[in-house]
C-alpha cells in the first residue's frame, strides 16, 4: 500500500446509494459479509429521489385481474421484445414481495378503503398497478431503504467519488477515487463489487435528471472490459417543463396522466387519437414523446414548442392530494396554477435502457466479480421502459446483486491483490487538469457534448446524422484533453466535472456506435432513414465493448422465450410502424 | 436587462469573505442556475451541493440574503434587481464555499432506533387511509436540514450536543405515531434527544420548503407523550410492567 491513498477493504462494496444501491446493500450485509457502500453525494440525495409516479407490482389490489403474467407481457411488449424474458420473469414474479418488504420496513403509500396498497393506472399497464405515495413515491422508498440499510451494519462512505476498478488479472480488486470533502485519494479493496450508479442523462442539456446522472459507473465498468449492451435506447419522458428555460427538462409525472390528465395540442385537439387510439394519453412512453414532437413538426405546438397537459377538471382539492408536488413545481418555478390552467410539456430526457450487460438474475456482468444493478444494468427494459417499473427494477435487482455478490465474495478466499500502477496511472488521469497547460473549460465541453447529443442522438434520427455525431464527438474528446482546473483539490466542482466529462464523452460514443449499427425504428430508438420495425432486428441486441483500445459493436441473439411465456405475450399487435 | 448582481461567500474554516458576480438574467431564473452560471463563466471552483433542481433531494440549502432556503426553489425575479446575497448556512461546520459538513445529522439519525414492527405480523399490513395519512407529512421531509439551521438550540446555542433538532424531531414522529410500531422513544427524546430544549417558536415551520408544521403536529404531540410517559404516575407505573407503547389520540 502507497502512502499516497487511503485504503479501505471490504468484501463488497457498493457503488452507488440510489434504491439500487441501498437494496444490494442491505441484501449483502444480510448475506453475513463486510459491505462499503460509496457514495459521490449525501446519503438520500440520489436520483432515485426524484421518482414520482410510483412502483409497478402486479399486487391486484385495485384491479384483482392482474398477475405476474400480465405485468411480465405488458414490459416485453412496452420493451418492443428485445428485453431479456428471464429477467422480466424474475421481475414481474418478485416485484409484489419487494414492495411489501418495503412496507415492513416502514414505508407507506396510498392506501385504498380497505386498508391496502393503493394502485394507479400508467402508461401501457394494462391494469392499474402502480404503488405509490402522492407524487414522491421515489422519496419514500429511499428513505425507507436507507433507514433500512444503517442499521445494517454497512459502513457508508458519502461524498465518495469512484473513478476507477481496479483489477487482478481478469477479476475484480477494488475501485480507486476522491473524497470530495478533502480531495484525499482513496482505495478500496473489495472481493466483489456491485455498480449501482445509475444512468446518464446529463449527455443532454434537456433531462429530468440529477447533475450525479453521468454514467460514471458504465464507463467504468466498459473500461474495466464489461459489455455494454441496448446503449442506443434513451428514452425520451414524453412530459418535461418547457417554460422558462430554467426549468425546461424538469420531469413532469407520467401520474397527471394517471390521475386523468389530457394532452391537447395548440389547436385544443386531442392528438393521441390520431397515434394510439386504444390508450390515448396512457400509451407508452416511446409513442407519446414521438406524438408531441410529430404534432411540434407540424406546426401544431404551443408557444414554447409543446403539448398542453390539462389536469384541471379533477378538481382543486384532489390535485392537490394527488400531485402535491406538480402543484407546487408549477406554481413556484413557472407561475402557473395546474388547478386553473393547463401545463406546458415537451420531451425530456428521462431514463437509460441500456448499460452493462448482465446474467439473468445475479448481476454478473462480463468481468469476474463485477456486479450491476438498476438503471446501469441492461436488460430489463429492452427498447423503452414502461413507468413505475424502475423502481422496481432497483428492489427486484438490487436485492439479487446483493445476495449474490455476497455469496461469490464468500467463495474468494482472499482479498484480490491491488495493483498500485492502476490507481497510479488514474491518479495521473485525475491530476491531469492541474498540470496541464490546456485552456478548455470542462463545463464547455460537457455543454458542447450535451449540443452534439441534442442535435444528432435526439428522438429521430438519421444514419447520417449520426455519424456526423460520432466524428463530432470523436474530436471533442481529443478537445477534451485539454482540459483545466483551478484551485485546490477541496471540493472543487471543475475538477470533478473533468473526470465526469470523460465519463460522457465515452457513453456517447457507444450510444452513436450502438445507434448507427441498428438499422430499423424500435421502441425509443426512431431511425427516420429506417421508419419500419425490422423484425430481423427484432432478434438483436447490440453490443459494444472494448477491444484493442476501442470500441467493437457486435450483436447478441435476443434469448427466445419459451412457448409458455411466449403465449402471454401473445393477441396483442406491437406497434409495427412509426411513421 | 441589465446583469444581475450576486455576493457569494467564497472561503473555509479558515476564513473567508463576499465576492461580486454579475450574471445576465434569464426568464423564471432560480438562484441555483446563477450559482451554476458562476461556475460554468467565472469560477469552476465555487463549490455548492445540488442534484435534482426541483426541490426534491434538499442538496442546494443556503442562506439567500439571510433567510435559509433551497436555492433551486428561490426565484431571481422575487428581489426585483436588487442584488443577491448568498451564504452557506451557518449552523454546521464550513467546508468550503457553500458547502457545510452536515455529517452530524447522519450520526444522528443512525442513534434513533428505526422502525419496529411487532414480528409476529408481517406485511402486508391493513392501515386506512385515515391511520396513515398524518404520517404523510413527516414523510415528504427532503432532509434539507435548513428546519436544523433556523432552530436556536442548534443556532444561537450551539446546542448539537444535547438536541437532535427539528428533522429528527419529525423523524421520531413518523415512527412514533405509525399505526405498526411497537417501540416507545420517549426516553430518547426526553434523554438524548433533547426535545425539552425546543421552546416552540415555530421558525423551523416557518423555512420547511415542505411545508410540514414541524412544531404544530411532531414536536407539540411528541412533547405531549414525554409528558404523558414521565410525569404521569399512572403512566409511569403502567411502563414499569408493560414496556411497549400505548396506543393514543395524538
Amino acid at each position: 500500500m502507497a502512502d499516497w491513498y487511503e485504503e479501505r477493504q471490504y468484501d463488497v462494496v457498493i457503488v452507488g446509494a440510489g434504491g439500487a444501491g441501498l437494496r444490494a446493500a442491505i441484501a449483502a450485509a444480510e448475506g453475513g459479509v463486510s459491505v462499503g457502500l460509496v457514495s459521490k453525494c449525501l446519503l438520500g440525495k440520489a436520483h432515485t429521489v426524484m421518482a414520482e409516479g410510483g412502483i409497478a407490482a402486479a399486487l391486484g389490489n385495485v384491479d384483482p385481474q392482474d398477475n405476474w403474467e400480465v405485468h411480465f407481457a405488458d414490459t416485453m411488449r412496452g420493451g418492443q421484445m428485445i428485453n431479456d424474458y428471464r429477467m422480466v420473469e424474475i421481475f414481474a414474479r418478485e416485484a409484489p414481495a419487494r414492495v411489501y418488504e418495503l412496507e415492513g420496513w416502514g414505508g407507506l403509500f396510498d392506501r385504498t378503503p380497505d386498508g391496502r396498497i393503493l394502485q394507479r393506472p400508467f402508461g401501457a399497464h394494462t391494469y392499474r398497478r402502480l404503488c405509490h405515495v402522492g407524487d414522491r413515491t421515489g422519496l419514500e422508498l429511499i428513505r425507507t431503504l436507507q433507514e433500512k440499510a444503517i442499521h445494517c451494519g454497512i459502513d457508508v462512505h458519502m461524498e465518495v467519488t469512484l473513478t476507477r476498478l481496479l483489477k487482478d488479472g481478469d477479476r475484480i480488486a477494488g475501485a480507486f477515487g476522491y473524497r470530495k470533502e478533502t480531495g484525499r485519494f482513496v482505495v478500496f479493496r473489495a472481493k466483489a463489487i456491485v455498480l449501482a450508479t445509475g444512468g446518464w442523462g446529463k449527455l443532454y442539456k434537456v433531462t429530468s435528471n440529477s447533475w450525479d446522472c453521468t454514467g460514471d459507473g458504465c464507463a467504468m465498468a466498459y473500461e474495466a472490459g464489461a459489455e455494454l449492451m441496448d446503449m442506443e435506447m434513451v428514452q425520451f419522458h414524453p412530459t418535461g417543463m418547457v417554460w422558462p428555460p430554467g426549468v425546461r427538462g424538469i420531469l413532469v409525472t407520467e401520474a397527471v396522466r394517471g390521475e386523468g390528465g389530457i394532452l391537447r395540442n395548440a389547436e385544443g385537439e386531442r392528438f393521441m387519437q390520431r397515434y394510439d387510439p386504444k390508450k390515448m394519453d396512457l400509451s407508452s412512453r416511446d409513442v407519446v414523446a414521438r406524438s408531441i414532437y410529430k404534432e411540434v413538426q407540424a406546426g401544431r405546438g404551443t408557444p414554447h414548442g409543446g403539448a398542453w397537459l390539462d389536469i384541471t377538471h379533477l378538481g382543486a382539492e384532489n390535485i392537490k392530494k394527488k400531485l402535491p408536488s406538480m402543484y407546487d413545481q408549477f406554481l413556484k418555478l413557472a407561475d402557473i396554477d395546474i388547478t386553473k390552467s393547463p401545463m406546458e410539456v415537451a420531451p425530456t430526457i428521462h431514463y437509460v435502457m441500456g448499460g452493462v450487460r448482465v446474467e439473468p438474475g445475479t448481476g454478473v456482468t462480463t468481468v469476474p466479480g463485477l456486479f450491476a444493478a438498476g438503471e446501469v444494468e441492461a436488460g430489463l427494459h429492452g427498447a423503452n421502459r414502461l413507468g413505475g417499473n424502475s423502481l422496481s427494477d432497483l428492489i427486484v435487482f438490487g436485492k439479487r446483486a446483493g445476495e449474490h455478490a455476497a455469496q461469490y465474495a464468500k467463495g474468494v478466499a482472499e482479498t484480490p491483490r491491488v495493483d498500485d500502477s492502476q490507481a497510479e496511472e488514474e491518479r495521473r488521469l485525475l491530476r491531469r487538469p492541474f498540470e496541464s497547460d490546456g485552456t478548455e473549460n470542462p463545463y464547455g465541453i460537457h455543454e458542447d457534448l450535451q449540443a452534439i447529443m441534442a442535435e444528432h442522438a435526439g428522438i429521430a434520427r438519421t444514419g447520417d446524422g449520426l455519424r456526423q455525431g460520432l466524428e463530432k464527438v470523436l474530436t471533442l474528446r481529443e478537445r477534451a484533453k485539454g482540459m483545466h482546473a483551478t484551485g485546490s483539490m477541496l471540493f472543487n466542482p471543475g475538477w470533478h466535472e473533468c473526470r465526469d466529462v470523460l465519463f460522457m464523452l465515452t457513453l456517447a460514443e457507444a450510444i452513436f456506435r450502438a445507434a448507427i449499427e441498428r438499422e430499423e425504428s424500435r421502441g425509443s430508438h426512431w431511425r427516420l432513414d429506417f421508419p419500419d420495425q425490422n423484425p430481423e432486428w427484432g432478434r438483436k441486441n447490440v453490443v459494444v465493448a472494448r477491444e484493442n483500445g476501442g470500441m467493437a459493436v457486435r450483436t447478441r441473439p435476443v434469448p427466445q422465450m419459451p412457448p409458455e411465456l411466449a403465449r402471454l405475450v401473445q393477441g396483442e399487435t406491437v406497434v409495427k410502424s412509426v411513421r | 436587462m441589465a446583469d444581475q448582481i450576486f455576493h457569494v461567500f467564497r472561503g473555509d474554516a479558515q476564513g473567508g469573505a463576499l465576492k461580486e458576480y454579475a450574471v445576465p438574467p434569464v426568464e423564471g431564473m432560480v438562484v441555483l442556475d446563477a450559482i451554476h452560471y458562476i461556475q460554468a463563466h467565472h469560477d469552476t471552483t465555487l463549490a455548492c451541493r445540488w442534484n435534482c433542481k426541483a426541490a426534491k433531494c434538499g442538496s442546494c440549502s443556503a442562506e439567500i440574503n439571510g433567510k435559509p432556503r433551497l436555492m433551486c426553489k428561490t426565484r431571481v425575479d422575487d428581489f426585483h434587481g436588487a442584488p443577491i446575497t448568498v451564504r452557506p448556512i451557518k449552523v454546521f461546520p464550513l467546508v468550503r464555499d457553500l458547502v457545510t459538513d452536515v455529517s452530524w445529522n447522519y450520526r444522528v439519525n443512525k442513534e434513533i432506533p428505526p422502525f419496529t414492527p411487532r414480528s409476529g405480523e408481517p406485511a402486508p399490513y391493513r392501515m386506512t387511509s385515515e391511520d396513515v395519512e398524518r404520517l404523510f407529512e413527516f414523510r415528504k421531509c427532503i432532509e434539507c436540514f435548513l428546519c436544523q439551521d433556523v432552530c436556536h438550540v442548534l443556532r444561537e446555542h450551539k446546542g448539537t450536543d444535547r438536541y437532535y433538532g427539528p428533522r429528527f424531531m419529525v423523524r421520531i414522529a413518523a415512527m412514533e405515531m405509525h399505526p405498526k410500531d411497537t417501540l416507545s422513544r420517549t426516553d430518547l427524546l426526553k434523554g438524548k434527544g433533547g426535545i425539552g430544549y425546543c421552546n416552540i417558536t415555530k421558525c423551523c415551520e416557518e423555512v420547511c420548503p415542505e411545508h410540514i408544521h414541524i412544531t404544530d403536529n411532531a414536536i407539540i404531540p411528541l412533547k405531549e407523550r414525554v409528558a404523558d410517559d414521565h410525569f404521569d404516575p399512572w403512566r409511569a407505573l403502567l411502563r414499569r410492567f408493560g414496556g411497549r407503547k400505548e396506543p393514543r389520540g395524538t
